[in-house]
């Protein structure tokens, strides 16, 4: 007790030397220098780019037909409504990815000749999604597949447009699993085969664990991107944001919709890239990898 | 059972070109502490991860309790959860707990319910004095805490044999000791160890029999006092030279 009182004393009775306060107050005036150029720059960068837009001779035009605030108004509501489709074919689209994805990535890292036909398979096809313009995929799904005129093959542009985006994106999202995977040390998989876990436990409760706690940030990343692709469903004629927007631009002839469906898109996706950059950032194992011999170097 | 808890009999192992373990034979008796020596390369780890069958060996067999553990018939898994094995560094899972670094075996390979499996993992942690930390993630704790955690992870299953690569290589000086310490206590046990290690003064402690590897051969075997103090072989002297100065 009496060491503790004593080190509070010592503690409170510490004020700054002369030298540390003229550190300090060096520090400061830096600061406030720092703050003051970033003030001025920012403010002549936007003067001379609006500045350079008002001034530019089709400006007034373009206002016009780009930015009608009656227009925007009028064609929010249509917009909305099929933002809220696209929101839907999102969340349906990434569940369905994410176990396509990890099935992939499993059966790319299977060892051993019995498997080769599936480790093939899954090759090949991330080879072919991640190589095709999801544009193609789009179209050639959209239009190709009714025209087999299949039983039982759905005909629906949303359903379709589904499609495409599983199939292209679960290429790229299973590229990220499997870089995940590979990330994971050996010396995991030795330490638990060791205990006697089969090489199945040791997948699902050492190896994947902690792949999938890494590649969270890039697999957030393809979701923002998701977000965005849904738009591109509107090709095969679903009425999502785009083509809303599409149809109030012939409506009134002007682009402003446009504007609008942009505006949402974006709104729609500032949330999920900060989420993704709170979960980069969070703390504890997520974060700092250092129980981990040698991840250091990866911080 | 007469015969020893484990034979290791004219074992081969080779990287590409390079022999690791070159015609090595060996015998482990229960309640027997064998330790080895070596420099880097010599073949110490190789042994124990072959003992462990997490490498294959080129030719040669290893039989343990009287039956052959390197017959691909044999269910390595099986043969794995009857030894424990501790790594130089630690090699916990880190999105684990540890305590559920500790019950994961059980739970999975000795097919113990999960409330009994949690039970005899902190059991496990008071023994290795390490209750109080059972609800932290490993890379909470100093390295000392981390290998103390291993060696509990590695005893929890009851295995017949421990095998220890260097446990003690990649701690702090000052946390070498309660490693040790502990590693002390269970011999105390009766609990049958290989292990390899570069502390001398603690393999002239505790061990049985203290075998020198050289280039995937076992040099000179026997009891501490001979091999570490009074060496018949040139090498073995040459090698214990460069840790007493």
């Amino acid at each position: 007790m009496a060491d503790t009182a004593h080190d509070g004393a010592r503690a409170t009775a510490w004020a700054p030397s002369a030298r540390q306060r003229d550190r300090d107050a060096y520090r400061r005036g830096r600061a406030r220098r720092s703050a003051a150029v970033a003030v001025v720059s920012t403010v002549a960068v936007a003067a001379v780019a609006v500045l350079a837009l008002v001034s530019s001779p089709g400006w007034p035009r373009v206002r016009q037909s780009f930015l009608d605030p009656h227009v925007a108004w009028e064609s929010l509501p249509r917009v909305l409504e099929g933002l809220w489709l696209n929101v839907r074919v999102m969340v349906v689209c990434a569940v369905l990815i994410v176990v396509l994805a990890m099935l992939l990535a499993l059966a790319r890292t299977l060892r051993g000749p019995a498997f080769f036909p599936l480790r093939a398979l899954a090759t090949g096809y991330v080879d072919v999604f991640r190589g095709l313009p999801l544009i193609l995929v789009l179209l050639l799904v959209g239009f190709g597949l009714p025209g087999l005129r299949l039983q039982g093959i759905p005909t629906s542009a949303v359903v379709l447009g589904g499609v495409a985006l599983v199939l292209t994106y679960s290429a790229y999202v299973a590229e990220v699993f499997r870089a995940g995977i590979e990330s994971v040390h050996p010396s995991q998989i030795a330490s638990a085969r060791s205990l006697g876990l089969t090489h199945g436990q040791t997948l699902r409760h050492v190896v994947l664990p902690q792949a999938v706690r890494r590649v969270i940030p890039p697999l957030l990343n393809d979701l923002v991107s998701l977000s965005k692709d849904s738009g591109l469903i509107s090709i095969l004629g679903a009425i999502d944001a785009v083509r809303a927007a599409q149809l109030k631009t012939a409506e009134y002839a002007n682009f402003t919709p446009y504007v609008v469906a942009g505006i949402v898109f974006v709104l729609l996706t500032i949330p999920l890239t900060r989420f993704t950059d709170a979960l980069a950032r969070r703390g504890g194992w997520l974060g700092s990898q250092s129980g981990l011999a040698g991840a250091g170097a990866m911080r | 059972m007469s015969g020893p808890l484990l034979r290791i009999d004219r074992v081969r192992k080779s990287f590409g070109d390079h022999v690791v373990l070159d015609d090595l034979s060996l015998d482990v008796h229960e309640h027997q502490v064998v330790v080895l020596i070596g420099s880097s390369g010599s073949g110490k780890s190789t042994l124990l991860r072959c003992i462990n069958l997490l490498e294959e060996v080129d030719d040669g067999a290893i039989t343990m309790a009287g039956e052959e553990i390197t017959d691909p018939r044999v269910d390595a898994n099986a043969v794995r959860s009857r030894i424990g094995m501790v790594f130089q560094s630690y090699n916990l899972f880190p999105h684990l707990r540890v305590l559920d670094n500790v019950a994961l075996a059980p739970r999975l390979v000795h097919g113990v319910d999960r409330a009994e499996a949690r039970d005899r993992a902190a059991r496990m942690l008071d023994r290795v004095g390490l209750g109080a930390k059972a609800n932290a993630f490993p890379d909470e704790l100093s390295g000392g805490q981390q290998q103390r955690v291993a060696i509990a992870r590695a005893l929890v299953g009851q295995p017949a044999l421990i095998l220890l690569d260097e446990v003690t290589s990649a701690l702090d000086p000052e946390l070498v000791g309660e490693v040790l310490g502990l590693l002390e206590e269970l011999k105390g046990e009766g609990t049958t160890m290989v292990l390899a290690t570069h502390e001398m003064s603690f393999a002239r402690h505790v061990a049985d029999r203290v075998c020198f590897l050289h280039q995937g051969r076992i040099l000179e075997q026997g009891p501490p006092e001979q091999v570490l103090v009074a060496p018949r072989e040139q090498r073995t002297r040459d090698f214990l030279r460069r840790f007493t100065g």
